[in-house]
């Protein structure tokens, strides 16, 4: 029975970890606005406030700055807090303090202090809630170093990879997305701890490398089932971790397919897509096919009508085409 | 007075100071003789007035430093404002957490730390509190509960209340004690941490220095309401004002504050009326007061004050006076000959301490550039 695995949405999976953690260790306290008595904005956090008491499960008034302050200093000062950001994009508000607190402090501190912290929070379009309600930051969140940044694609490293953050003693910026709380997939029985900085090899295949990040892993199998159809055989990797990068295995695949395409929701200049293509350029070179490119998000703030926000996501028909012209084209 | 009942921290630590245990009268069980009893014992007008005058000495030997380009980027000095460092930490009591801003060489020289290490900090060097990795702005001393000099303004009070958070969870006896300026109180994390602070009961004291500029703008030009000891009242946080040049009133008036934190477990904001005597940083020309104020502010020099107060009371003679000017600059130039020959940070060591190394940072930080 233990070794066995139950179907659960991404949104419980998270509860799961929280709930497992904050019995585990006292030091433990969740943040966050709405996440106690409304019971989470995306659900996330339902049940534990009355599991766990207004002390350790906090609602907090409407002030992203100083909560993520409070959330660092707490930390600083032996908690383990997990703060709630209802959305990324509110966390824009409170950027100082998770950058020049959370991320330095232990460095400019000469290690003298540790912050065990963890910012969880989603993103993502595909809503129809504008400029403001659509973005997707790990690209600026990986840029820091001092952060570990995770983003989870799978409801089972959703579970593994938050019982890890909230353990370390460094602060972990833990971007879930939006479009996969509904999702659901197996989660072990057993108490799982997934590691940081190993990516997951999502679907093997042998023509092309499909690199996708948070929803960039689903758009990229679903992808991978069209080119299927093609005759071609796509190999999916999900990073799991932008900060630590796991770049060996991307490597091993790119020598099997010699050919990269990743996939993200963010923007296209110097966002995630453009480090991997970094690293493989400068390490492997000479086992590309042809050029390493990217699909990215449209470069233009996120706009509400329907027609237009889907032309401006990424897709995975938009995935399958860019890949079966980089292996024709090697053909 | 019985010898065996002393602590051995107790005993330690009145070695080091010089205080005679065999005079105390212990607050522990059996009257046992504790830590706490060595500090007041020990804390008293004089070493106050040492300790300022050890502030003054450090900070002009640090301008000096500055001005022969031995110590880089900013330097805030905290020359003027001695009562207000001196005063509030000597109210703490060692279980105390202490945050401060980007002018506190000074808080950490009055909470205990060697003036040798913020010497060496400034001068870059592997041996400083921040082993050269913060500068100035950035000193720290965990094992005094200094918790940090901050370089953004308002950016260490949400980060003082969340230590406050801890202490409250963990049943410590301690309170926090964050310390600003005036020109933080106009930031959002100075309004929202009140809240907060208000709403959760946080064990916490939010001492204003008020220096009558937020850098070079005067505080009616900042400041819709000049009286910033009320800023708590929407949050239902008494507030008050101490005369920031008098170290002994800035003493009671903290430790009256931290009391009242430690005790009831409640925010408390004190507003200390301060001036400070150099320019924003070294490098300000200060345009936006006048030679003639900042003299008229010199009158009340809270060292001057206060050695004059203590002759006044009988409890300090010239020759001891000059005996005291005299052992602070001999330790000052101690701790700048000390910066001066200490070791620069090894190149091996540049991307040290970004994280706590464990099975999950393999691979957090690119080696190659």
């Amino acid at each position: 029975m233990s070794s066995g695995f139950t179907e659960m949405r991404t949104r419980d999976a998270l509860n799961r970890a929280l709930r497992e953690e904050l019995a585990n260790d006292p030091s433990v306290i969740v943040m966050g606005e709405d996440i106690g008595a409304f019971g989470g904005a995306f659900a996330v956090t339902k049940g534990l406030l009355d599991e766990f008491g207004p002390e350790r499960i906090m609602d907090t008034p409407i002030s992203e700055n100083s909560m993520m302050g409070i959330g660092i200093g707490a930390a600083i000062g032996g908690l383990k807090p997990v703060t709630e950001m209802m959305t990324i994009n509110f966390a824009l508000l409170g950027l100082d303090q998770v950058i020049n607190s959370a991320a330095h402090a232990r460095y400019m501190f000469g290690g003298q202090t540790q912050v065990p912290w963890t910012l969880r929070m989603p993103q993502g379009a595909g809503h129809q809630l504008g400029p403001t309600h659509s973005h997707s930051w790990e690209a600026m969140y990986a840029h820091v170093p001092g952060l570990l940044v995770a983003v989870p694609a799978t409801p089972s490293d959703a579970y593994g990879m938050l019982k890890t953050a909230i353990r370390e003693p460094n602060p972990v910026v833990f971007i879930e997305q939006e479009s996969l709380y509904g999702r659901s997939g197996p989660v072990p029985d057993q108490e799982t701890l997934v590691p940081f900085g190993q990516a997951r090899i999502a679907r093997e295949g042998s023509d092309i490398t499909l690199w996708g990040c948070s929803r960039g892993v689903e758009w990229a199998l679903q992808a991978a089932e069209l080119l299927e159809a093609e005759g071609v055989s796509a190999e999916v990797i999900d990073p799991r971790t932008l900060r630590p990068l796991d770049v060996e295995t991307v490597l091993q695949s790119v020598a099997k397919t010699n050919l990269l395409l990743t996939v993200e929701e963010g923007w296209p200049r110097f966002g995630v897509g453009a480090e991997i293509i970094a690293q493989v350029t400068r390490h492997a070179f000479d086992d590309l096919d042809g050029p390493p490119m990217r699909i990215t998000a449209a470069d233009v703030p996120m706009p509400y009508a329907k027609n237009l926000e889907q032309l401006a996501q990424p897709s995975a028909e938009l995935v399958a085409e860019r890949a079966l012209e980089l292996v024709q084209r090697r053909r | 007075m019985n010898e065996n009942s002393v602590t051995p921290v107790a005993a330690r630590m009145a070695g080091d100071l010089g205080v005679d245990i065999n005079h105390l009268n212990g607050s522990g069980p059996g009257g046992r003789v504790t830590k706490a009893d060595v500090i007041s014992a020990e804390a008293g007008p004089l070493t106050w007035l040492k300790q300022m005058i050890a502030v003054r000495r450090f900070e002009e030997a640090a301008g000096q430093g500055y001005n022969r380009a031995h110590i880089g980027g900013f330097l805030h000095l905290g020359i003027g404002e001695e009562a207000c460092i001196v005063g509030s930490c000597a109210a703490m009591q060692a279980e105390d957490y202490l945050f401060c801003t980007y002018r506190s060489h000074g808080h950490a020289l009055a909470r205990g730390t060697d003036p040798k290490l913020v010497m060496a900090e400034l001068y870059g060097r592997q041996a400083g509190t921040s082993a050269g990795r913060g500068g100035s702005m950035h000193i720290f001393d965990a094992e005094r509960r200094f918790m940090g000099g901050y370089g953004i303004v308002g950016g260490n009070i949400p980060l003082a209340a969340g230590l406050a958070l801890a202490v409250k969870r963990r049943g410590e006896e301690a309170a926090v004690l964050c310390q600003f300026g005036d020109g933080a109180t106009n930031t959002g994390n100075f309004s929202e941490t009140l809240n907060m602070a208000s709403l959760w009961n946080l064990p916490i004291v939010f001492m204003i220095s008020n220096n009558g500029f937020g850098m070079g703008t005067r505080l009616d030009r900042h400041a819709s309401h000049t009286d910033l000891s009320q800023r708590g009242e929407p949050y239902d946080i008494e507030g008050s004002q101490v005369d920031g040049m008098d170290v002994e009133k800035v003493k009671e008036a903290v430790g009256a504050a931290l009391f009242t934190a430690r005790s009831q477990s409640r925010p408390v904001i004190l507003e200390a009326i301060t001036y400070r005597f150099r320019g924003h940083s070294a490098a300000d020309p200060e345009q936006y007061r006048s030679k003639d104020e900042v003299e008229e502010w010199k009158k009340r020099d809270p060292i001057k004050l206060y050695a004059a107060s203590l002759m006044e009371r009988d409890l300090l003679s010239q020759q001891q006076l000059e005996g005291i000017e005299l052992s602070a600059q001999d330790q000052v130039d101690q701790a700048v000959e000390f910066a001066l020959h200490s070791p620069e940070p090894e190149a091996h060591t540049l991307q040290d301490n970004v994280y706590v190394d464990t099975a999950n940072t393999a691979g957090a930080l690119e080696t190659i550039r």
